[in-house]
């Protein structure tokens, strides 16, 4: 590869690791094919999952929209071939937890046959929100993992302007090499798709970040370039350390710009997409394509014929693996993404989504990891000299046994991008992610549980509020009603009447003004709830006041 | 088909203790072969009686402590400790005293505070601490440059704590390099006619130089298989190094070189050895810059100054007990965090 002129910065730690692309880099992506079955979850992105817009029975044609987008963060669901919807019910879904999930259940017809899409423009002439929109429509996310709405990411706001739009070729995970071939085989639409990207970002320039691993792809790249003959978009060859692929170890090296602890690279005017996302991009706009299908790589040494495919969105991952010639070897695991951060899938019976880019099959061997119960931490510090975030593993790791959910927080326990660098080197073998997960989940399980309680105390106080309200309003009307009532009587009764109804309203103002509302709950109030009381406090006695005040004005009216 | 579930990442490096605690121990080879080259047998013997005791009670601790005997056992940890305390303990000490600060380090120092990876001071060196002060007058018995005992002799002076012929214990051992200094110095003598003694060798203590190369080769070996990070063993050295050198040239009749302090006690085995154990050692980058420097600072002040012979084993403890602070004020700076 020819040597970049471009700086690049270095982020910390990260890892040298053995790539295993060769395994599936040997074949041209193949063809997609229809299965048996479709199975498409109505959540494939980040944010709120989408609503079915079709009924069970209903024919449907290929890149018809079976699934509206529901709320902002939130895209559409296409078919991605014809055929009947069978069921819409709850199926097993590929998530790290394991959990079943709504789906549409699609039976192909194996016609094929396509919806009427809209005429594409020209997208230059395109206002960037229409741009987005369009993108919207076709139902685009990110493709590297995330899956976050690609519009969103397109969308700066009007106050902030976009210096660089990086493109992420950076693939640093072993296994994986659908971006890889993506580049490879496509770099003409991956480099169209840029052009997109750039327009509706407005970005100043564009840097495409690759690994030094990826040379064939590096070529296809450049060749795209001079035959768009484009000169503002920069292809920038990147070492091969992992994890230069995590959005934002990728703008540093790149930029030397590090994006804020708690913040998003759009602080820094920086916006970051996948190649693959590009490549959908163009088709979206170019063709008005849905995304309908992705490219996956299918390796590991338990799979027969290792290699990248074209496959539809909702195709079951048993049916794919058999169709590109079975398991062969004892499979130790099933893994949904890379090695280093995806997950097990506890069976093949689940779909291909939207955010799959590999299903890599382990066997034991190639699981470095052993089955040996894991030592004592013996603080060697080689998980801290590889952390790509500078924080220390080891602390946190302590503090996630101990359970002290407050101090891991004081070692930044939310800046870990859960890489996985810490477990891969501990002499000890603790699965130290494992650690972090749990203790990031049992902090956002309290505080969904605070939450919950606060709304609970609140909605009580609201509703002592109100019973009171009432009571006074109902006393109201029932004085007003007797007074009314007296008066329409003898006068010669009144004053006797009416002195025993003075009494008994006496006797109610007193009992009112004793009266306190008994107070629950309302020890280790902090400082904000205690406010709010004193607030109700307050309104209760204006009211009481005034109501007061009008007895006495009716009262004296008679 | 059912698949197992597990969460990532799904691969590592392989490396595990033992292997870590291998290589160390692979690494003490040359200085042990050279210390056994100079003073003959004895040094190995008293390696295999420490290591010896240190399996046995750490065996019977961790059945007492209900933990996998064999498991544990196999993480070379207890024989790190021993072989390092054996190095520590003086040639011709008594095989009681090495069984006895063996038994310290393993049973008080490591396993009554929770065994491997939570104790706070480094055992090897509470070891020596509490036989240095229960018995001081054993822990000056090293043996003279060129006195080299054959097997037989060891093994004797071990088993029965006799010296065959002509031998005293007086006419064959007598107090280190360092040592002599401070006596040499309260006699008023100047540093130039003490270090003409035969105790001293080119740079460091006669022997003991050869010795202290032969840690510093194998303590090079852990810096480039990455087993040790260069911040302890470079902090010390540069400690000692500079401290020592501002004094010498202060005054060069009074005090020593720093090659001196460098190439003799065990300076060279606690720069690489001892003060990187790992468990007891600060943890962040700059942390363990302070906590090495610190040690060397230490080592020099109770050598210079102090009532002992060499003070590493204080310097190593009392920075242990400094670790805690030190790593909270050193965290590094994370990523993306603003300022400096």
């Amino acid at each position: 590869m020819s040597p970049s002129t471009h700086k690049l910065y270095k982020f910390p730690g990260g890892l040298r690791l053995p790539g295993h692309k060769e395994l599936s880099t040997s074949q041209a992506i193949g063809e997609s094919f229809i299965p048996s079955h479709l199975v498409l979850p109505l959540q494939q992105h980040i944010g709120e999952p989408s609503e079915a817009v079709v009924r069970k029975g209903e024919r449907v044609l290929k890149g018809q929209v079976i699934a509206g987008a529901n709320g902002y963060v939130s895209v559409p669901l296409h078919a991605p071939t014809s055929g009947t919807i069978t069921e819409i019910i709850e199926h097993a879904v590929p998530h790290p937890s394991g959990l079943a999930a709504d789906c549409i259940i699609l039976e192909p017809d194996y016609k094929d046959e396509w919806c009427t899409l809209d005429a594409p423009e020209d997208y230059l002439q395109m206002d960037p929100s229409a741009l987005r929109n369009r993108i919207r429509e076709a139902g685009i996310v990110g493709l590297g993992g995330a899956g976050f709405p690609s519009f969103i990411k397109l969308n700066p706001g009007s106050k902030t302007a976009i210096d660089e739009l990086i493109l992420n070729a950076a693939e640093c995970e072993p296994y994986i090499s659908c971006d890889d071939m993506i580049m490879r085989e496509r770099a003409l639409e991956v480099i169209q798709g840029t052009q997109i990207m750039q327009h509706a970002l407005r970005a100043k320039r564009c840097l495409i970040g690759i690994e030094d691993n990826k040379r064939a792809a590096y070529k296809a790249l450049q060749s795209a370039l001079s035959t768009l003959n484009i000169d503002t978009i920069e292809i920038i060859v990147i070492p091969t350390i992992y994890p230069t692929g995590g959005e934002k170890q990728l703008i540093k090296v790149l930029t030397g710009k590090e994006s804020p602890s708690h913040g998003l690279p759009l602080d820094i005017g920086v916006v970051c997409h996948n190649v693959a996302t590009a490549a959908a991009v163009y088709q979206a706009v170019t063709f008005n394509k849905p995304l309908i299908s992705r490219i996956v790589t299918l390796t590991g040494h338990g799979i027969k014929k290792p290699g990248n495919h074209e496959v539809l969105i909702g195709t079951p991952v048993d049916e794919w693996i058999r169709h590109c010639g079975d398991y062969h070897n004892e499979i130790h695991q099933l893994v949904m993404g890379g090695p280093m951060m995806g997950f097990t899938l506890g069976t093949d019976q689940l779909p291909i989504i939207k955010t799959t880019n590999c299903i890599l099959a382990l066997t034991l061997e190639e699981t470095t990891l052993s089955d040996q119960q894991p030592m004592p931490c013996i603080r060697c510090g080689a998980c801290m000299e590889v952390c790509p975030v500078s924080l220390l593993p080891q602390q946190l790791y302590w503090q996630a046994y101990a359970r002290e959910l407050d101090k891991i927080q004081d070692y930044n326990l939310f800046d870990c991008i859960e890489c996985g660098c810490c477990s891969y080197v501990c002499p000890s073998q603790i699965p130290l992610v494992q650690y972090y997960r749990f203790a990031k989940t049992e902090i956002w399980a309290q505080e969904r549980e605070k939450n919950k309680s606060d709304q609970a105390r609140l909605r009580h106080e609201f509703r002592l509020e109100r019973l009171e309200k009432e009571k006074l309003e109902r006393e109201e009307r029932m004085r007003k009603k007797k007074a009314a009532l007296k008066a329409s009587k003898d006068p010669q009764e009144k004053d006797g009447k009416k002195d025993a109804i003075e009494a008994a309203l006496a006797r109610v103002r007193e009992k009112q003004q004793q009266k306190t509302i008994e107070r629950k709950n309302v020890d280790n109030l902090n400082a904000e709830a205690q406010k709010k009381i004193d607030e109700i406090e307050e309104r209760r006695k204006r009211q009481q006041d005034t109501s007061t005040g009008e007895q006495t004005k009716t009262t004296s009216q008679d | 088909m059912q698949f197992k579930k597990t969460t990532s990442p799904y691969l590592h490096n392989n490396a595990n203790v033992s292997r870590v605690m291998l290589r160390v121990l692979f690494a003490l080879i040359p200085g042990t072969l050279i210390y056994s080259y100079f003073f003959g047998w004895s040094i190995i013997l008293n390696i295999m009686l420490a290591c010896f005791t240190a399996l046995a009670s750490e065996a019977l601790m961790l059945s007492w402590r209900q933990r996998p005997v064999m498991f544990y056992l196999r993480d070379n940890s207890a024989i790190v400790t021993a072989w390092l305390l054996a190095l520590a303990l003086p040639t011709l000490a008594p095989w009681w005293l090495i069984v006895i600060a063996t038994l310290f380090a393993i049973v008080i120092a490591k396993h009554l505070y929770g065994g491997l990876g939570y104790n706070p001071f480094n055992p090897a060196m509470v070891g020596y601490v509490v036989v240095m002060i229960s018995f001081p007058q054993y822990m000056t018995q090293w043996l003279l440059p060129h006195e080299n005992l054959d097997f037989a002799q060891s093994l004797q002076w071990l088993l029965k704590g006799e010296l065959s012929g002509s031998m005293t214990i007086d006419s064959i051992t007598s107090a280190t390099a360092i040592d002599s200094i401070k006596t040499g110095l309260s006699l008023n003598q100047s540093f130039a006619d003490i270090s003409n003694s035969p105790l001293f060798g080119y740079l460091g203590g006669a022997a003991w130089e050869w010795i202290a190369a032969g840690f510093l080769a194998g303590g090079l070996w852990l810096l480039y298989m990455r087993i040790i990070s260069w911040q302890i063993p470079l902090g010390m050295l540069l400690s000692i190094s500079v401290i020592s050198g501002i004094f010498y040239v202060v005054d060069p009749q009074y005090y020593s070189d720093p090659l001196f302090q460098l190439f003799s006690g065990g300076t060279m085995l606690a720069a690489f050895f001892i003060a990187t154990d790992p468990v007891s050692a600060s943890t962040t980058p700059r942390g363990k810059i302070i906590y090495a420097a610190g040690i060397g600072a230490l080592t020099y002040i109770i050598r210079t100054w102090g009532g002992y012979p060499d003070g590493i084993a204080f310097a190593v403890l009392l920075m242990n007990m400094a670790v805690p602070t030190i790593d909270y004020y050193t965290q590094p700076r994370i990523f993306g965090a603003r300022g400096k």
